[in-house]
């Protein structure tokens, strides 16, 4: 027993100590964002004397609270849209039978093999033809909809017992009805997870925002911080005061959802 | 529907009954049809016609700037074969996968394997704490370790290195120590992922498989290596695919950590994916960047297939 508890132990003091090793980085990101001057090179975690100055200079010197505002907008239209089509489109090859369906599920599966590196040229294309470059529509479009959404709603709408819908046919709801008043409610735990994979995923979208957009008030959170050190001069405090803020939200949400986000992964081995 | 009455009124109960039932039918499909018009064109449009698009694009000698696409066969392909940049970053694409993903599956399972065996409140802290570098943004962990590791005497780690009386490193001005110092990056972002999937492998093993073999006199290294890893087979093929499959599409670190961002120095880090983005958006040669994604494509596929034919194996 005692051998055992030993073994414990020392199993919680390695965790320890890698896990402070492996935060290393965070902590480091933060405490440089609030360094002032040659307090920056100092070999310390913590600052002489903490300042905000970097904040504010981020909030009033930069374009920072327009990407912000950007990845936000981005961000929430695209879980939105997400989560409306990829359960509507979910509930309808699980609950309907009619010819093709099939073939249209595993089309739509078959999206989740293409990468994304191969349709960015074309979408480019795309987009300046139609003139969608530097528009939030063009950051948007490609990511309305997911194979992987549709996948992960339609497993969970096949546990719903096809009795319940039929009760709200009986009391004479159409199928959107059925689909939004019925069906949508008894999944809630599915949308959360998806809202909050989609949302993460294109809070830190890379590639695709990098491409279509020119302009530096359209860019995103993360292309807008990618060129934050030539704007700055390698001023490392900014850029890390940078890389605080645009971590920030989404540690937000990860410290409240942390157990569904978890369990969604274990879940589904994908990342939205 | 007076009309329809009248008509059914000659016909017997049952096949009116019928006959309703299969009205009922046919609104759920028109209701069903109506559901997926608008992302059967989302489908169509935004995902299969771009691929196809690619293709066709491959073909030929498009620059975005001139206009006028002429179908060149498979010049392309043809001059990828004998384009030295391409070899070059095929290759540091190789090196990503092949120092990145055993480094990255022995970590994972290693972290996994040691937080099983803690149990309560501590699992899932561990747990949580462990995962916290996979949420976060690329590009904002690439610029943290960029920060960390700048030359003496500003970086981080230099400054340790300093410290600790060792010679200090030039890391990513390096033509050697950048790829490693990159793909460092990479592996501890993802090693939470890793550790998730290979703790939800764990879980899945029945207790009795354990229970039976400490009867049988099995130590903890005979469970490892005759219960745990034979039974880990379909989670470690997973992660094999999709670890291989991330490393394939590297390039966010690498074009933020790498000076310029060109996969540096000297395209030592360079991997396929900022190739194919240079030569699309920097150079516009839109029709040789395609047949370059093209290539990906079928990698990817194959890596794919291959994934489903072991799983299918294990059935």
């Amino acid at each position: 027993m005692k051998n055992k508890n030993t073994a414990s132990t020392i199993r919680i003091l390695i965790l320890t100590v890698l896990g402070i090793a492996m935060l290393f980085p965070f902590f480091w990101m933060i405490g440089t964002s609030f360094k002032q001057g040659s307090d920056v090179f100092n070999l310390s975690i913590f600052p002489k004397k903490a300042s905000l100055e970097n904040y504010r200079k981020l909030l009033s010197g930069s374009y920072f609270p327009m990407w912000f505002l950007n990845s936000l907008i981005v961000g929430g239209v695209v879980t939105l849209s997400v989560l409306f089509f990829d359960s509507l489109v979910g509930f309808a090859l699980s609950k309907y039978k009619f010819p093709g369906m099939k073939i249209i599920f595993l089309l739509i599966l078959s999206t989740m093999m293409i990468p994304t590196e191969m349709l960015v040229i074309p979408w480019y294309i795309m987009s300046s033809e139609l003139h969608w470059v530097d528009t939030y529509w063009g950051v948007m479009f490609p990511g309305l909809m997911s194979g992987f959404g549709t996948f992960l709603m339609r497993q969970f709408f096949m546990g719903i017992p096809d009795d319940l819908l039929d009760a709200g046919r009986i009391d004479g709801l159409n199928e959107f009805y059925i689909w939004w008043k019925i069906a949508m409610p008894l999944v809630r735990p599915a949308l959360a997870a998806l809202a909050i994979f989609s949302f993460i995923g294109n809070w830190n979208a890379f590639l695709w925002p990098l491409i279509v957009s020119n302009m530096i008030d359209m860019y995103t959170l993360p292309v807008g911080l990618s060129f934050f050190n030539g704007e700055f001069q390698n001023q490392w405090e900014m850029v890390m005061t940078g890389a605080t803020v645009a971590t920030i939200p989404v540690l937000i949400i990860y410290l409240i959802f942390q157990r569904q986000i978890i369990n969604g992964i274990a879940l589904t081995g994908v990342k939205g | 529907m007076v009309y329809c009455r009248k008509i059914f009124s000659g016909i017997g109960p049952m096949t009116q009954k019928k006959i309703k039932r299969k009205s009922v039918e046919r609104t759920k499909q028109i209701w069903a049809a109506a559901f997926l018009v608008l992302p059967i064109i989302f489908y169509v449009g935004i995902r299969f016609y771009p691929t196809f698009q690619a293709f066709i694009l491959s073909f030929t000698d498009w620059d975005i700037i001139s206009r006028n696409k002429e179908f060149i066969g498979l010049e392309n392909y043809r001059m990828i074969m004998k384009d030295p940049v391409f070899w070059k970053t095929l290759g540091n694409t190789g090196k990503y996968i092949l120092f990145g993903l055993p480094i990255n599956l022995l970590l994972g399972f290693s972290l996994a394997y040691t937080i099983n065996n803690v149990t309560g409140k501590m699992h899932d802290f561990f747990k949580a704490v462990y995962f916290i570098p996979y949420i976060t943004s690329m590009v904002a962990i690439a610029w943290v370790f960029r920060w960390l590791l700048q030359p003496a005497p500003i970086g981080v780690i230099n400054k340790i290195l300093i410290l600790l009386g060792l010679p200090t490193q030039q890391f990513l001005l390096s033509l050697t120590q950048a790829l490693p110092s990159i793909l460092t990056t990479t592996i501890w972002q993802g090693l939470g992922f890793q550790m998730i999937i290979f703790l939800a492998g764990l879980k899945a093993i029945p207790l009795q498989y354990y229970e039976a073999a400490v009867v049988d006199g099995a130590n903890n290294r005979k469970q490892l290596f005759y219960i745990t890893l034979p039974l880990l087979k379909p989670t470690i093929v997973f992660l094999i695919v999709t670890g291989s499959i991330r490393f394939l599409r590297i390039f966010t670190e690498v074009l933020n950590m790498s000076y310029q961002g060109e996969g540096g120095p000297l395209n030592s880090t360079k991997p396929l994916v900022l190739y194919i983005y240079n030569k699309a958006f920097y150079e516009f040669e839109m029709g040789y960047a395609s047949a370059l994604t093209v290539i990906l494509f079928f990698i990817i596929l194959i890596v794919t297939v291959i994934q489903l034919r072991v799983m299918k194996d294990e059935k």
